[in-house]
């Protein structure tokens, strides 16, 4: 006799524990089985930023989040409809995020008076009216779990370590997840060592049966599949897709890739990523510090290589004097920002946008060059090749900004067809008889990339002010205010060559636009879409490139009567909008080092539509 | 004696090129201070570097923030100016990228062992295939007078006109702990002691530390006196050779093996000859680090010429090597493949 099953168009479930718990790894095959069902699905993974803060304290507690619907969603959801709360410091830390009525499964065995107490609770939350309007499951995972493992030939603690993929086949069965991706997941990791695999397929099946068997859980819950085009899918995260996006450049222009960098969080991930693809000829490098790590990358610029350096805030403030000489040198180098919460240490595996003045502005004197954001987590391949073409065509570093929640949280993509990848013409410079002109420039204002060891080409470059054309150094007074606006004039003329800032206003005459950068792309999709829907009429405009800004964007900010710029930080990309085009751009700030969430601006917009 | 190949690159049968000392000069005339030991320095470099047979379009000069930053606008080979302290860095990323170049430092006494610090002794460990000379003047000259970190202790300078209260590096011994390679010491103005060390040190594989004892001669005049040959060299240079022993000062001194085993400098009269050092750069570099400390400082007698030479792997091919087993293991990288590697689902 089976439950009923209800259906739902979205859910939003949250995983928590202890650093220990493996929640990621709960949270990364969840969203495995959930992608192959074919549900659309956003992810927030929530690390703490210890490594292994004392168990069972709040300060501790690693938590994953996912939405998936059977429409398009664009966030992984403001509030949880479900948390699963290995331990009571668990639910204290995390309590908060659960919608009023939710879900909460407990893990009953680790609610001890002790647990209880470490959490900073002063009574057991389960009997005081804490949890009072919320639905609560108080499940034995640990000693279950131990029990299904009995017979197999592993300790206590590693059978309690499997509760994780006890409380994974709980949630399977609750959302009617596919078992076969798990399960074939742990055959390819744990194959070889069959203890291991025993267990862990033990405690995933426990977890399913438990929920399908036992009285507790009267339904299950299914959330069809998304509609999709046609096509070839699969869930990636942002880290991995941009080190596949500089890969991708790097086939697509015949340069070899050499990246440098020096371990940060969130950044680490590429480089962690790029140093696995040495058959692809990917140098990496991990150099003694950020500084380093530019200077090196900038040598295989000059060496004619596709060359990178990943950082997130802190190490850009280091490698600014060498992305000035970059600049003054005009030699292609992509820098990545993976932007977390600042200022200085700040919050290190929290998000925020708050680098873009930084991009901006950040080197002394008149040091202009390009930025791209990435939008999506998928997006961050197409911003890797994007940084590249635009560096390589106009012999300029690029800063290309990503942040936490983009690099940590994955969604659904449509593979591309490496054939439709835009190809990079890197277009190094080849003698010609004449004497070598290490600073002329072709229709687009960039000059010649002169590799070491071509012959006929020998010149010399630096960081001192330099001779337009020949390249000798010069201090003379018109020469230096004609490069200063030479290397402006480059930069500018990049809004040639990208696409006009695209505008969606299916009203035809919205009052308001909002206008976005970076990751609040998906939270302005959701929260415009449920104005749409109580009749608002408001447009929106997404902006890819921050320096320059696409040809059309005057026009576009200019044509409504309101503009609001929602964005993790003080208003950084308002005090662009406003000093470049004389409009009165409103902020919405938000620096808690969390997504904006799709609700709270939905209530901004109708405020500023009221106003 | 040297073994220098004079046919670098070319393929047999191709005539030899026949490089002059103008093919390595560039059009740009010098502008350091008149009498300065840069310009000895840099002609003896010129007049060198056709022995290699290395064209000067595969060379390059990677230099940094000081009067030897210059340098790099004076040879016609490829050249980088970069910021300061980081020619190591930028020497390091061109060196990966292209081993088959020819890839030299130049760098100073400020450049190298104060804000470059950090660079210069990552990439002694690394063992870069680059030729460091770092010009040690013992001041900072482009910005008119400072104190360096090899200014000795009391210096009067602009910044210290109470003398400085810094202890000074000893860029030998520095160099030899973080585990260089090849280390050696020479003067600006002998040019045939410079000419015998730039040769040992283009042949070496890997990183070469070349500390140079350049004179500033408005900064810091007659820092080096002492162990000029026409003055006084013949008496206080210890002039290293390999597996000879090390007498100097016309015989008279020599370099021995004192109470406890540590080296000192006795005369040689009254010295078993069985106990003076015989030199031998190779092995470890405890031999090395005692010569480097025979003297406090270039104002007692000190040790020239190559004082440590080992092979290790160099870092460059030893990353090549990396791609190359890749390859062959996994085979080349196909992109496609690697985007639809994982769990991937068809929507029909």
């Amino acid at each position: 006799m089976s439950k009923p099953v209800k259906e739902r168009e979205r859910i939003v479930v949250r995983f928590a524990g202890d650093s220990g718990d493996g929640m990621q790894l709960t949270g990364d095959r969840f969203t495995s089985a959930t992608a192959v069902l074919g549900n659309d699905l956003a992810t927030l993974p929530d690390f703490p930023a210890e490594i292994r803060a004392p168990a069972g304290t709040v300060h501790g507690v690693s938590a994953f989040q996912i939405q998936f619907a059977s429409s398009d969603i664009t966030t992984p959801g403001d509030h949880a409809d479900v948390l699963v709360a290995m331990n009571p410091a668990a639910l204290k830390a995390d309590l908060e995020t659960v919608a009023r009525g939710g879900v909460l499964v407990l893990n009953e065995d680790s609610f001890t008076q002790r647990n209880i107490e470490k959490a900073g609770y002063t009574a057991d939350p389960t009997q005081d009216g804490t949890l009072d309007g919320y639905q609560v499951y108080k499940v034995p995972m640990t000693s279950i779990t131990v029990r299904a493992t009995e017979d197999i030939g592993i300790g206590k603690k590693e059978a309690e370590r499997a509760k994780n993929l006890f409380a994974l086949g709980l949630v399977s069965w609750m959302f009617g997840r596919p078992t076969e991706t798990t399960l074939g997941w742990l055959e390819k990791k744990f194959g070889s060592r069959q203890e291991i695999f025993d267990a862990n397929v033990a405690a995933f099946k426990a977890g399913y049966h438990f929920g399908e068997t036992t009285e507790l859980f009267a339904e299950s819950y299914k959330v069809e599949a998304a509609p999709q085009a046609p096509g070839t899918y699969r869930n990636i995260d942002g880290a991995t897709a941009l080190a596949w996006g500089l890969i991708a450049a790097s086939q697509r222009s015949g340069l070899p890739l050499l990246y440098a960098s020096y371990p940060i969080t969130p950044a680490s991930e590429l480089l962690h990523e790029l140093s696995r693809h040495k058959n692809f000829g990917v140098v990496t490098i991990q150099a003694e510090d950020e500084i380093a790590a530019a200077n090196i990358a900038l040598g295989a610029a000059f060496s004619g290589q596709l060359a990178v350096t990943g950082t997130s805030g802190p190490g850009v403030d280091l490698k600014a004097e060498t992305v000035g000489l970059a600049v003054i040198m005009e030699l292609p180098m992509i820098i990545v920002d993976v932007q977390r919460a600042g200022p200085s240490t700040g919050m290190p595996t929290k998000t925020e946008q708050a680098d873009l003045l930084l991009a901006m502005y950040g080197r002394h004197g008149e040091s202009p060059l390009p930025i791209v954001a990435a939008s999506t987590s998928s997006e961050c391949f197409s911003a890797a090749i994007e940084a590249a073409r635009i560096a390589v065509r106009y012999r300029t570093p690029v800063i290309l900004l990503s942040d936490t929640f983009l690099a940590n949280s994955s969604e659904p993509w449509q593979i591309p067809d490496v054939e439709n990848l835009p190809e990079i013409d890197p277009a190094f410079a080849t003698p010609n008889g004449a004497d070598f002109l290490p600073y002329s420039r072709d229709d687009k204002l960039a000059r010649p990339w002169a590799v070491p060891g071509t012959p006929g080409l020998v010149h010399r470059i630096g960081g001192l002010e330099r001779q337009d054309g020949t390249g000798n150094i010069s201090y003379d007074a018109a020469n230096h205010e004609l490069m200063t606006r030479l290397r402006q004039a480059k930069v500018d003329g990049i809004a040639d060559d990208i696409p006009p800032l695209d505008v969606e206003d299916p009203s035809g005459g919205a009052d308001l636009l909002v206008l976005g950068w970076g990751s609040s792309l998906g939270t302005i999709t959701a929260s415009v879409a449920r104005a749409r829907a109580n009749g608002q009429k408001v447009a929106t405009a997404h902006l890819r490139h921050l320096n320059p800004f696409p040809a059309n964007t005057g026009e576009v900010v200019r044509k409504y009567p309101k503009v609001l710029i929602p964005e993790m930080n003080m208003g950084q990309l308002a005090a662009l909008i406003r000093a470049k085009f004389l409009v009165d751009a409103q902020s919405y700030t938000k620096v808690q080092g969390l997504p904006i969430f799709a609700e709270e601006l939905e209530r901004e917009i109708a405020r500023v539509l009221d106003e | 004696m040297s073994d220098v190949v004079q046919n670098g690159g070319q393929a047999p049968g191709d005539a030899a090129p026949t490089l002059t000392k103008k093919d390595f000069t560039s059009d740009q005339e010098p502008r350091w201070c008149p009498g300065c030991g840069d310009y000895a320095i840099l002609s003896t470099v010129q007049a060198f570097m056709p022995e290699l047979g290395i064209e000067p379009h595969k060379t390059v000069f990677v230099s940094g923030i000081g009067c030897s930053g210059r340098f790099s606008y004076y040879m016609d080979t490829y050249g980088m100016h970069g910021i300061h302290g980081r020619a190591p860095a930028l020497a390091t990323g061109i060196a990966v990228a292209n081993p088959e170049l020819s890839v030299w430092v130049v760098t100073g006494d400020g450049d190298g062992l104060s804000l470059g610090g950090n660079h210069l002794i990552h990439a002694l460990r690394r063992n870069v295939d680059i030729k460091i000379l770092l010009f040690n003047n013992q001041i900072y000259g482009l910005t008119k007078g400072q104190y360096s970190p090899t200014s000795e202790e009391g210096k009067v300078t602009k910044s210290t006109p109470f003398g400085s209260v810094d202890h000074p590096f000893n860029p030998i011994a520095l160099a030899l702990g973080v585990e260089a390679t090849f280390v050696a010491r020479t003067l600006d103005n002998d040019r045939q002691h410079l000419t015998e060390v730039l040769r040992r040190a283009a042949q070496h594989k890997g990183t070469a530390f070349v500390e140079i004892y350049q004179n500033c001669n408005v900064f810091n005049d007659g820092a080096f006196d002492l162990l000029r040959e026409k003055s006084q060299g013949k008496h206080n240079q210890i002039r290293l050779e390999e597996g000879q022993p090390i007498v100097f000062d016309d015989g008279n001194r020599c370099v021995r093996i004192g109470d406890n085993g540590r080296y000192e400098i006795a005369a040689t009269a009254e010295t078993e000859p069985a106990s003076i050092v015989v030199h031998d750069p190779h092995g470890r570099p405890s031999l090395a680090f005692a010569l480097a400390h025979l003297s406090h400082g270039p104002d007692e007698p000190s040790a020239i010429g190559v004082f440590h030479e080992i092979e290790r792997p160099v870092y460059g091919q030893a990353i090549q090597h990396q791609l190359q087993a890749a390859t062959e293991r996994l085979g080349a990288g196909d992109l496609g493949a690697l985007l639809h590697s994982g769990d991937t689902w068809t929507v029909e």
